[in-house]
């Protein structure tokens, strides 16, 4: 029953593993840029629904109508600010500046919030769970992020595949000088990329901030879990990330459930499975 | 009637001036111990051992296209061996460094079949995989301390040398030939056939994998022998430290992101860039380090700026200037005025 | 002469180091169509990456309707009424035929082209509308990237090597329907390799050799023998 109990309590996990990569994905997909402060952007949004939270006294569960759009507009002023001077065939500067911007949050959010770990509390809702068939059961809001993340994913393929600003996206990454013929401007086209992830970011960091203690230096971990759920999943399939992520969820939660010092190691050891067996992922596009 | 001979030469006046110049700076290095302070050793051994993982990351990401973030893994694993040798099977340090450095080169060997499956940025991510999977796994061992770590036995230390300034003037003597072995390594490694293929990919993979050079092949023996070197320093790194825990040895920030910093400031691709780095690092750390968070918030900023306005480096923007090399790499042609 | 439309000015670009174009002057007038013709390397498309701004020159270096527009990104050229065919058709592979068609209209300008009417001038492009752009046939992937181009309204429409890789009896039917496409007050510039082709639709014409203007002049003036003086330099 523990075991089950492990299995379906890593699907749930999944669903927020899943939202940390589908930014990273998103931008890969666009302009090819992997963004390595990723993880630090969603501490940051974490720290923003807690100091929104605290100054308004609301739901951190509400915060996520200010936390969202706030990174959103961030994403955008990085992107056409300092992002978009890095792209072009070399691939260090956009590495080596992101990784400067991962320092930077890092440090900042530790000189305004220190270092001890902070924690959200989204009142009754944390507590209450649904008794399911078989001794199981499972928290309405594990259940409730889940479902988000599923929403999530959907309209993110829904975006990039049927709207016109998907069409702008998918363009924009075949081709860029054609794209600029049809009248889209990359620089612009980027910046929107970059506006959506983060904005994705958002949900993904306050969705944190509730499940779990948050304190500065935990960004690169999350970023760790968001590539390996999309390099599991497969480049460029936004479902196959959902899944990505949650195999990894399960295989944490199965390590932990071995030795409490597994967990970790073993999420990393499924990722070095996949990458060893089908080093395009498990579901990747075709094309 | 005057006519040229041309030649091919790598050499310049700069470099040979350098070069005397490099001499006489090494030989006041050696014989540190007997003019400078026990501080100013420790600290000029810690100078060494950045450099020489600068060098070995620049060779990767300047000059292999490797970028990696995870060097770190090799950093921890070396130290850890040293430990690990050191204690378990009772070798002398002195000893276990240079194996600790062969062990390090032989794990890389499959983590490089693993991690060279990923792309460029890609790659960098999945570096950082393996650095944490080392942490967590060292972490697991318990006769090595499990999560809090271990201290080198006091009778292995005394083992090393029959005094204290003794043992202080090895380790740094230990710290300063490793910079200069990596520094050497490198030089003869860029100047060999394999240097120039290096060159060719940097320059351009697809046209150099129609001209038959192996691209897989050569980046792995790049990257093979850069882990090596790196766990070789590692373990003087935690020699010097005389104590080892998973998250110090792990550390992505002491073991790469401060030496990517260097590498950028003083300028990727090059050799001189690194030694430029590094002293500019050290300058910046004894001045700032006392602002502790904001310190470090400098260096992000200083490098995204560098990397923006400047991607070369302070010796990239010397040398577009003045066109000075002192490791003779390139070759020049020569013209030589005879009469004839 | 009226005013031309679309004027180059001393027209000179370069990549690096290297000057691909020297001191062009070329005019297109309303309604008119003009031939570009030259050899491999003479420097056509590098005229057309610069008029369409994917290369950026000094703003007074190519003016439209008498206003600088060497500077401009080739998006905000693109919105003065500027369209593009590119050598090599350079479809978007992600985008189906209808989407690669959508995209060429999002700029929104007003016009007779729209999806029905470039439906209706390419049968073929409607039944296979919601197939992967990379599925076709060269023929009808230059169908699309004529339709693609179509679809903004352009007042100037440049085709560039249109025939270039394609099947003879596709490069005629495309050449058919070329008078058709060049309707009402819709100016034109056709960049060709093959001469024959390139006089028979064109009122005026270029040639380009090493980076320069070598001739001009009217389509039924110039000789076969100064057209290959001026082509090959002999």
């Amino acid at each position: 029953m523990e075991w089950i109990n492990a299995i379906v309590q890593g699907v749930l996990l999944g669903g927020l593993y899943a939202l940390f990569a589908a930014g990273l994905s998103l931008i890969f997909g666009v302009m090819r840029l992997v963004n390595i402060a990723h993880g630090d952007f969603i501490v940051l949004a974490a720290f923003l629904a807690l100091s929104t939270t605290t100054a308004l006294g609301v739901n951190p569960l509400l915060t996520l109508v200010i936390v969202v759009p706030v990174m959103a507009v961030i994403g955008y002023v990085l992107q056409r600010g300092v992002l978009n001077q890095t792209l072009g065939d070399d691939i260090l500067p956009p590495l080596l500046v992101t990784f400067g911007l991962s320092v930077i949050i890092q440090n900042g959010l530790l000189e305004i919030y220190s270092a001890d770990p902070q924690k959200m509390n989204a009142g009754a809702i944390e507590t209450a769970s649904l008794a399911l068939p078989g001794n199981l059961n499972v928290g309405v809001l594990p259940l409730v992020m889940f479902g988000v993340s599923v929403a999530v994913i959907a309209g993110l393929q829904w975006v990039f595949y049927r709207s016109a600003l998907g069409r702008a996206f998918r363009a924009v990454s075949d081709k860029q000088d054609i794209a600029q013929l049809m009248g889209l401007n990359k620089a612009h086209v980027f910046g929107l990329a970059m506006a959506l992830s983060l904005a994705v970011v958002g949900i993904a960091g306050v969705f944190l901030g509730i499940r779990t203690s948050f304190d500065p230096s935990i960004g690169p971990g999350r970023l760790i879990f968001g590539f390996e759920a999309v390099i599991i999943g497969g480049l460029g399939n936004l479902w196959g990330t959902m899944i990505g992520g949650i195999i990894l969820g399960v295989s944490q939660n199965i390590g932990a459930q071995i030795n409490p010092g597994w967990q970790l190691l073993a999420g990393h050891i499924a990722f070095l499975i996949v990458l060893a067996v089908k080093p395009r992922g498990l579901f990747p596009r075709i094309d | 009637m005057t006519s040229a001979n041309y030649t091919i030469s790598r050499s310049s006046p700069a470099s040979r001036f350098a070069a005397g110049v490099g001499i006489l700076v090494l030989a006041a290095l050696i014989a540190a111990p007997w003019w400078a302070g026990r501080a100013d050793m420790r600290l000029l051994s810690e100078i060494f051992l950045y450099l020489s993982l600068a060098c070995l990351w620049n060779l990767l990401a300047g000059y292999a296209g490797l970028v990696s973030v995870g060097q770190q893994a090799f950093v921890g694993f070396g130290g850890y061996m040293l430990f690990a040798l050191a204690m378990f099977a009772g070798l002398s340090p002195l000893v276990a460094i240079p194996i600790a450095g062969l062990l390090g080169a032989l794990v890389a060997i499959p983590v490089a079949v693993l991690i060279f499956r990923l792309r460029g940025a890609y790659f960098a991510i999945g570096t950082w995989v393996i650095a944490e999977v080392f942490r967590l796994s060292f972490a697991q061992v318990s006769a090595l301390g499990g999560g809090s770590g271990t201290s080198l036995p006091v009778a292995i230390v005394r083992s090393m040398a029959s005094s204290r300034s003794m043992r202080e003037a090895t380790t740094y003597w230990l710290a300063l030939g490793m910079a200069a072995i990596v520094i050497a390594v490198i030089y003869l490694l860029l100047r060999s056939r394999n240097g120039l293929a290096l060159t060719a990919i940097r320059d351009s993979e697809v046209a150099s994998n129609s001209f038959g050079i192996d691209i897989w092949r050569h980046k792995f023996f790049v990257y093979v022998i850069a882990a090596g070197l790196t766990a070789s320093t590692g373990a003087l790194i935690f020699l010097q430290k005389l104590r080892i825990s998973p998250d110090a040895a792990f550390s992505v920030n002491d073991w790469t992101a401060f030496v990517i910093f260097i590498v950028v400031i003083g300028g990727i691709g090059t050799l001189e860039g690194p030694i430029i780095g590094v002293i500019v690092f050290f300058l910046l750390r004894e001045t700032l380090a006392d602002l502790g968070t904001t310190y470090l918030l400098i260096l992000g900023l200083v490098a995204i700026v560098v990397m923006l306005k400047a991607p070369r480096g302070i010796w990239g923007f010397v040398k577009d200037r003045t066109g000075i090399e002192l490791f003779p790499l390139s070759r020049r042609v020569v013209e030589e005025k005879s009469d004839s | 002469m009226p005013e031309a439309l679309l004027s180059t000015h001393g027209l000179n670009a370069h990549y690096g180091d290297f000057q691909a174009l020297f001191g062009v002057d070329i005019n297109i007038h309303a309604g008119e169509v003009i031939a570009i013709i030259g050899a491999n390397g003479a420097g056509k498309t590098t005229l057309m990456r610069s008029i369409t701004g994917l290369l950026a020159n000094r703003p007074d270096m190519v003016t439209y309707r008498n206003t600088p527009i060497g500077a401009l990104r080739a998006d905000q050229v693109a919105r003065t009424g500027i369209a593009m065919v590119p050598e090599g058709r350079q479809l978007f592979q992600s985008l189906s035929v209808e989407e690669n068609l959508i995209i060429g209209g999002q700029i929104g300008r007003k016009g007779p082209w729209e999806l029905e009417n470039v439906f209706r001038l390419f049968p073929i492009l409607k039944e296979r509308r919601a197939v992967p752009s990379t599925a076709l046939s060269g023929g009808q992937q230059q169908m699309v990237a004529i339709g693609r181009a179509l679809m903004s309204n352009p007042e100037l429409i440049l085709f560039d090597e249109i025939s270039l890789g394609l099947a003879p009896i596709i490069i005629k039917s495309i050449y058919e329907v070329l008078p058709d496409i060049i309707g009402e007050g819709m100016s034109a510039v056709i960049v060709e390799q093959d001469i024959a082709k390139a006089l028979s639709v064109a009122d005026r014409v270029y040639c380009m050799q090493e980076g320069r203007i070598s001739l001009e002049g009217r389509s039924d003036e110039l000789t076969r023998e100064q057209i290959s003086a001026a082509y090959f330099g002999v």
